[in-house]
């Protein structure tokens, strides 16, 4: 089809609409509330955002100490791509803070999932766990911060362990809800179909547990991120939140805000990513 | 053939809140279920079916009598008994083969037996062309054919059946009524079946217990062949208007409806 053509057919799509004749959407007049498609809507509002950043600035509206303008974020993220700023180059603080999230969360997956589901399909492993997670979960981990240097020093590993504090009561709380997702039917199904105990467990319980499982992970690593400046605040020799940090305290803001982006932009490929794999691996979530 | 005798059985549920008695949910049942028999239960909600259906099931042990099938008492579950539930209890991410082959997958059969035996199955319930279609895919018509099959795949002695046409709409329910008429007629299985509606558990039985709520018993059993009627010119409406069957569903209705008034009366 030519491009005058396409042109012809997207204004008679328009004009059939203005007269009443376009296509309808069931429930789009009196369906529920927020259904239908954001994205243009989430570009706009960014690109907006993007846009009166770089008017503000540029216009010198905002002195650069507090708010640098957008393209002095990016010279410096070309700047410290290849030079050291406080101990590393910017490379090098993302790969020590990639270790140290995802160290962290690898042992929470292998555990928290594990002992979620243990606490949902037990009763003993409730009892057991309940009392420890339900108490230290809400408390900040800047609170308990000074306990792991007390106890385990400034090495990756005390920063690892935060993280993972963080990382585990989410994903634990979540894989045992995700135990009575899965309906008495289902189990009864099983056990008539000549399940054991085990069998019911691992065919029914686990998978039926995958979608609360997935959204206990994107939650829990979101918790990684948000504890990444706190583990990073004590004798770091790298890793984003330490170069944050230090540039803070050389009111070196262009940095300061670059690695806010970078720790955004990262945490958000990776919720995409998980995303993506929630819709490989349970295609049916909230369909029945 | 095989044979499920229940004795004497009571079940008693602890009382649902404080300062309220136990329930006694059946009590005194004593029921055969042999050779070729599709016993209906017919009944007013809370008067102990699905009780009896689990009974049956090993999902609970009764506080009192035995269940025997074939002479074993029932210790629990087991893939001797297929369970087909209201609400279908299929597998969200297994598509309809392997929803169906469920239960020869916990036998550890292989995949190409596997299909072997359940395609059998799929082809009687009428979904040989939706295999690789997932439950959300599927009417709820559908579904309960897939509920059909599984329990079928491990070729039990008797098929339980908990209102399994209670969340159909009406047309499809009729098609189904004659779609278990015939997987009971073609497998030769001894059905258990529960309903609370006349005109269905009058057309599908062989025989109809009508019961009554607290405590939950029998008080009123026919011999019924109005689905033998139906195989002969296959026409349910015909059937279901025949001078008899109007006169049996009248003489239940009156049952039920006078154990209503004695029930509000007392
Ligand atoms: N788990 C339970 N605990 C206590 N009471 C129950 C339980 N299940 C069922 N009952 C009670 O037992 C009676 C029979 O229930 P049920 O067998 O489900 O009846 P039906 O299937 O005929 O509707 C009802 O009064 C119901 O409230
Ligand atoms: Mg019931």
């Amino acid at each position: 089809m030519s491009f005058t053509n396409r042109l012809k057919e997207t204004s008679k799509s328009y004009l059939s609409k203005l007269f009443g004749r376009g296509p309808v959407k069931p429930g789009e007049a009196y369906g529920a509330p927020g259904v239908g498609n954001s994205m243009g809507i989430s570009i706009f509002t960014s690109i907006a955002l993007i846009f009166l950043w770089w008017l503000i600035t540029n216009m010198g509206w905002i002195k650069p100490l507090f708010l640098p303008s957008p393209e002095a974020v990016i010279a410096k993220f070309v700047d410290i791509w290849g030079e050291e700023f406080s101990g590393a180059t910017l490379w090098g603080h993302i790969k020590a803070s990639l270790f140290r999230v995802f160290g962290a969360f690898f042992l929470a997956c292998i555990t928290a999932i594990p002992i979620g589901i243990a606490m949902g399909v037990n009763r003993i492993f409730r009892g057991i766990f309940d009392p420890p997670i339900e108490f230290y979960r809400p408390i900040p981990p800047l609170g308990y911060l000074p306990l792991t240097i007390i106890w385990l020093g400034i090495e990756d590993t005390q920063k690892i362990t935060l993280i993972f504090l963080a990382v585990f009561a989410p994903m634990a709380l979540s894989a045992r809800a995700g135990v009575r997702s899965v309906t008495i039917e289902q189990i009864q199904m099983a056990y008539s179909s000549g399940a054991t105990r085990a069998q019911v467990i691992w065919h029914v319980i686990l998978k039926g547990a995958m979608p609360e499982i997935l959204t206990g992970m994107r939650i829990g690593i979101g918790f990684g991120w948000t504890t990444l400046v706190a583990a990073e605040m004590v004798a770091a020799e790298a890793g984003i939140g330490h170069m944050v940090l230090s540039a803070a305290e050389f009111l070196v803001t262009d940095v300061v805000i670059m690695g806010i982006i970078v720790i955004g932009a990262i945490a958000y490929t990776f919720d995409l990513f998980m995303r993506f794999v929630e819709r490989k691996v349970v295609p049916w979530k909230g369909k029945m | 053939m095989s044979k499920l005798d229940l004795k004497n059985v009571t079940v008693i549920y602890p009382p649902p809140t404080k300062d309220t008695e136990e329930v006694h949910a059946l009590e005194n049942i004593d029921l055969t279920i042999e050779g070729n028999d599709f016993v209906v239960a017919l009944g007013a909600s809370g008067c102990g079916k699905t009780t009896l259906l689990n009974v049956m099931a090993g999902f609970i042990q009764p506080s009192g009598g035995e269940v025997l099938l074939d002479a074993n008492p029932i210790k629990g579950p087991g893939a001797d008994r297929g369970v087909v539930f209201q609400q279908h209890a299929l597998l969200p991410w297994l598509n309809v083969i392997d929803n169906a082959s469920f239960g020869l997958m916990l036998q550890k059969k292989n995949p190409a037996e596997r299909k072997k035996i359940v395609s059998k199955y799929l082809k009687l319930v009428g979904l040989d062309e939706f295999l690789n279609h997932f439950p959300y895919q599927l009417s709820g018509g559908m579904q309960q054919r897939v509920g059909l099959a599984r329990a079928l795949s491990s070729d039990p002695a008797i098929m339980l059946m908990d209102e399994p046409l209670g969340a159909l709409d009406a047309l499809t329910r009729e098609v189904m009524q004659e779609l278990v008429l015939d997987i009971w007629n073609e497998t030769k299985k001894m059905v258990f079946f529960i309903t609370h509606s006349v005109d269905e558990a009058i057309f599908v039985a062989t025989r109809l217990i009508v019961m009554s709520p607290r405590p939950g018993r029998i008080i009123k059993s026919y011999n019924l062949d109005f689905n033998l009627r139906f195989f002969k010119n296959r026409d349910a409406r015909q059937v279901k208007s025949l001078p008899e069957f109007l006169a049996v569903r009248q003489e239940v209705l009156d049952i039920i409806h006078g154990d209503e008034i004695r029930i509000d009366q007392g």
